[in-house]
């Protein structure tokens, strides 16, 4: 029961620091109270009552001063605990968000992400899928919508909730602290397949960050090879272009993950399987069974043309 | 055996009390055979249905949660697909919410309420056989449904716009929103009579202050219930419903509704929800202490006091459901205080069983177990409750399986294991046999054990980032080994289930009768022989003690010329239980069964057609004519 990537526990981003605070601030009074009244019961189980002791009046009036002063001292520590409570939460709430923040517009979708990064010039951007890259020390303000259902952007490592709500824009910001891949997961329950609706926020060095930042900006890869070349045809042949979009084809579609730079991710299907060949082949060749559910149509693609496919597909870094 | 009749002047007149005994039991005797099954009115029938069927809904409810640990004990597990996972989890939460934790309380109250307060029934014995009736009928249509194929799957919450007509398809949903409409209009029947019976019902001279903690339990309980559920209907039936059905634009954004406003209505309810549940535990647990620690509840105004401020306060906290959502801080700081204050009225309840226990001789009984167990889950849930009222960790545990550790130790340890200890403390009176002693505390410890075994590690697992109502998971996350430890807990607490019913069965069939007072227990009920008499006191007592049967074990002060011959009893005040005048209760009758199944053929045909609403409006109807139709009354005496 080690932390794991998703854990908040582990915490590197500036919101679920103060947050894994506040939580020792509140697990280690609660703990000792729990302590305290479970041994005042079990102590009542087998106390030895005098039989001549003193007067019933007294020891009432005795509980009645013992029960008065718990329940003070339970309103000082919960005076206490609404204290800091508050005050964190001013700490990680929109209005402290430092200036200069890069703003990145997280879309729900059943049951995958789309992530834009918004910038006044339309050329500058963005566009990707289940995979977040950060500047490690730069605010990131998370501006999220939903395109059916409600969903909820959770990275434990990072930043705590968020609703993703249909006819609404919610947001929330963070700054990566440490350099690292961080999982989240939808937390709002959102259909068949909400359990595998993972994505990989990765937290680099601005350099890298910015040298990833122009990769994507650009155009699909041209297929090189006559295998890729070959696949690029399968590609806008068939069904798939109708639901993808690979900038620099025709494939145009909108009501699937941007795949433009697919090489470059540590995953597909939104964090449900690692991004290989042969991964991709199976989810390629039968998305129902290791999705079920899911929206990705089987497309029945011939032998000759699912290895030519495949190399397209891996040459999209 | 005689009474001595205590009057002002003049020597003791005695009666035959066998004279009387039979003169009530022709009066107030339900009709036999299969069909008379249909007529019972008396609270003690009708209680024992509620308490029988909502035991079988905890047991499919309980298997249902069996299901979910088996699939989620190992990472990628193929036991239950995605739809199944999400229809069971569905079902889980429905049933245990609406058919089993809410009725069962009911249940309890309507037999035990009238007995403690020395009165022969509840104020209107017909509306509470047609709540229960509805009850049944509304469990029968979720479970019907649920058997043809329209299973629901959006979760037990149902948020929109994934409850809507675009996202959720075929009939589940409808089942689940119409299901709820039953089970409301029963719990709000209940919550009529409880009400009424405890403040116009109570034996002459039971004033505010002597009325039994678990009496006021309930009557605090039925005005949350009054309030509450009215909530919920709105959310599920009116919204809900509607959109899906009609087409009206209430909760679905697609059509300009807003979703957030569903959740709001659904909260109002929903968190008042867990109070109308936890309040009448607080009230066994009360009782079950008194009797077992030979001394009154310590802080009887304290007690009151501050189920009543939880009473108010429960409805100032449900926007704590939806910090995630993003509503304005002002707001949501004052959410959190309110969250937290609810702690400080708990704690004073809390520290004033920990006076009576310690100031008492503690007499470990299988239901004392329970009281212990309810001590130690409850409060280790109530502290992880306050850390939930905190935004920001409300932010990283919220629908995590921290929440689900939370809300287990809080419903489980709050409101099953005070309710497990009120059966073995009360099965005696309702049975007429004593509960096997050894088998209970077995089952006792097989279901701590379990329990804890299951749901302490949930809380590690939602802080490692486990999100609630997925059907599966990674084996790269570290879920593993905790999710193995909670599902062969849940074995174990299934097996504690499996002890506690051999020994209820084994218990009903051994010959040890129980005495009317086994504990010397202080309340009413106890002062009648077990199982009670269908009209539960043969001779009203008069009471004028907090403990009446410490103060005056024969009773000997009680009300005489009550009528015989019809379902007479006595209306007294509210404030001081002055006796004012003797109503009559109307006899056994099929009509409030005619009534609730023609509005179930409504509701039932309502989730296909709109225009079935009409035939529900028109068979109900038939069936109320039927049932307040008048009769001629016999004639009173002088």
């Amino acid at each position: 029961m080690m932390p794991g990537p998703q854990s908040s526990l582990d915490a590197a981003g500036s919101a679920a620091r103060v947050t894994g605070h506040l939580l020792w601030l509140f697990v280690i009074p609660l703990a000792i109270i729990f302590v305290i009244v479970v041994a005042i019961a079990v102590v009542a189980i087998f106390r030895k009552h005098r039989e001549s002791g003193r007067p019933a009046v007294e020891t009432e009036r005795g509980l009645t001063r013992m029960v008065t002063g718990a329940s003070v001292l339970t309103c000082v520590i919960l005076l206490g605990l609404i204290a800091v409570s508050v005050s964190t939460g001013k700490a990680i709430s929109d209005r402290a968000m430092p200036r200069n923040a890069l703003t990145i517009e997280v879309t729900g979708n059943q049951w995958w992400w789309s992530v834009r990064y918004l910038n006044d010039d339309a050329s500058l951007i963005v566009t990707t899928a289940n995979e977040i890259h950060v500047p490690v020390g730069r605010p990131i303000l998370i501006r999220g919508v939903s395109a059916d259902v409600i969903h909820s952007f959770w990275v434990p490592g990072l930043i705590g909730k968020r609703d993703l709500i249909p006819s609404r824009v919610t947001t929330e910001w963070f700054t990566a602290e440490r350099e690292g891949n961080y999982r989240g997961q939808c937390a709002e329950f959102c259909g068949l397949q909400h359990a595998h609706m993972a994505m990989w926020v990765v937290a680099e060095s601005p350099a890298r960050f910015q040298a990833w930042m122009n990769a994507q900006l650009g155009d699909s890869a041209n297929p090189v090879t006559p295998a890729e070349q070959q696949g690029q045809k399968v590609f806008l042949e068939h069904a798939c272009a109708l639901c993808h979009t690979i900038r620099g084809t025709t494939a145009n579609g909108q009501v699937a993950p941007d795949l433009t730079h697919l090489a470059s991710r540590l995953t597909i299907a939104a964090g449900t399987l690692p991004n290989n060949r042969g991964n991709l082949a199976g989810w390629i060749t039968d998305p129902q069974s290791i999705k079920p559910g899911n929206h990705m149509a089987t497309v029945p693609l011939a032998a000759e043309d699912l290895h030519p496919l495949l190399d397209y597909l891996g040459s999209l870094r | 055996m005689t009474h001595p009749l205590v009057t002002p002047a003049g020597p003791p007149r005695v009666w035959d009390e066998q004279q009387d005994r039979e003169a009530l039991a022709r009066t107030w005797h339900d009709p036999e055979g299969f069909l008379g099954w249909f007529y019972a009115t008396t609270h003690q029938a009708i209680g024992k249905r509620y308490i029988l069927t909502a035991f079988l809904f905890l047991l499919a409810g309980g298997v249902e949660a069996l299901l979910m640990r088996i699939q989620l004990a190992r990472p990628e597990n193929h036991f239950l697909g995605p739809d199944r996972y999400n229809q069971i989890f569905t079902m889980h939460g429905t049933t245990m919410m609406f058919l089993f934790a809410v009725p069962v309380m009911e249940g309890m109250a309507v037999y035990l309420v009238p007995l403690m307060l020395g009165t022969r029934n509840v104020a209107f014995p017909r509306l509470n056989a047609f709540g229960y009736w509805m009850y049944v009928m509304g469990g029968i249509f979720l479970y019907a449904n649920a058997a043809t194929g329209a299973m629901p799957d959006a979760g037990w919450f149902a948020y929109t716009p994934l409850s809507g007509p675009q996202y959720s398809f075929g009939k589940g949903v409808d089942a689940w929103a119409q299901m709820i409409t039953f089970t409301e209009i029963s719990a709000l029947c209940v919550a009529v009579e409880i009400a009424v019976t405890t403040f116009r019902l109570r034996a002459p001279g039971m004033s505010l202050n002597r009325i039994p903690l678990y009496c006021w339990s309930m009557l605090i309980q039925s005005f949350m219930v009054i309030f509450a559920m009215p909530a919920v209907m709105v959310a599920s039936t009116v919204m809900l419903l509607n959109d899906r059905t009609i087409g009206t634009h209430f909760v679905n954004p697609a059509e300009g509704g807003d979703p957030i406003l569903y959740q709001h209505v659904f909260w109002f309810f929903g968190h008042p929800e867990v109070y109308i549940i936890f309040l009448p535990a607080l009230g066994f647990i009360s009782a079950i202490v008194e009797a077992n620690t030979k001394r009154e509840v310590f802080g009887y105004p304290a007690l009151v006091l501050s189920q009543v401020a939880t009473g108010f306060i429960a409805f100032g906290l449900w926007v704590h459901h939806m910090f995630a959502t993003g509503l304005p801080q002002i707001g949501e700081a004052y959410f959190t205080a309110a969250s937290m204050m609810i702690a400080v009225t708990t704690g004073i309840q809390i520290f004033c069983w920990l006076a009576t226990l310690w100031s008492g001789k503690v007499r470990m009984t299988a239901a004392m177990h329970f009281v212990f167990g309810f001590l130690f889950i409850f409060v280790m849930g109530g502290l992880t409750g306050v850390m939930l009222a905190s935004i920001p960790l409300d932010l990283q545990s919220h629908d995590t399986y921290f929440v689900v550790a939370h809300f287990h130790y809080v419903l489980i340890g709050g409101a099953l294991f005070p309710l497990f200890g009120a059966f073995h403390h009360w099965f005696p009176k309702i049975t007429g046999r004593m509960i096997g002693e050894r088998l209970g505390k077995l089952s006792f410890w097989l279901l701590f054990i379990g329990f804890n075994t299951t749901f302490f590690p949930m809380h590690i697992l939602g802080l490692n980032g486990m999100t609630r109502r997925i059907y599966t998971y990674p084996a790269s996350l570290g879920w593993a080994s905790g999710n193995m430890i909670a599902t062969v807990g849940a074995m174990i607490i299934a097996l504690g289930g499996v002890v506690f019913i051999v020994n209820a069965i084994a218990s009903l069939r051994s010959s040890v009768s129980a005495a009317p007072n086994p504990w010397n227990a202080p309340s009413l009920e106890w002062s009648v022989e077990s199982p009670p008499p269908d009209w539960g006191f043969t001779y009203q007592p008069v009471v004028s003690s907090r403990s009446p049967l410490w103060a005056d074990p024969a009773l000997r002060t009680v009300v005489t010329g009550m009528r015989n011959d019809r379902r007479e009893i006595m209306v007294t005040g509210v404030a001081e239980a002055e006796p004012q005048f003797r109503t009559v209760l109307p006899a056994a009758s099929l009509w409030p069964f005619l009534a609730a199944l023609g509005i179930s053929i409504g509701f039932t045909g309502s989730i296909f057609a709109f225009s079935w609403y009409y035939v529900g409006a028109f068979l109900g109807a038939l069936g109320m004519i039927g049932w307040f139709w008048p009769r001629p009354p016999k004639e009173i005496e002088p």
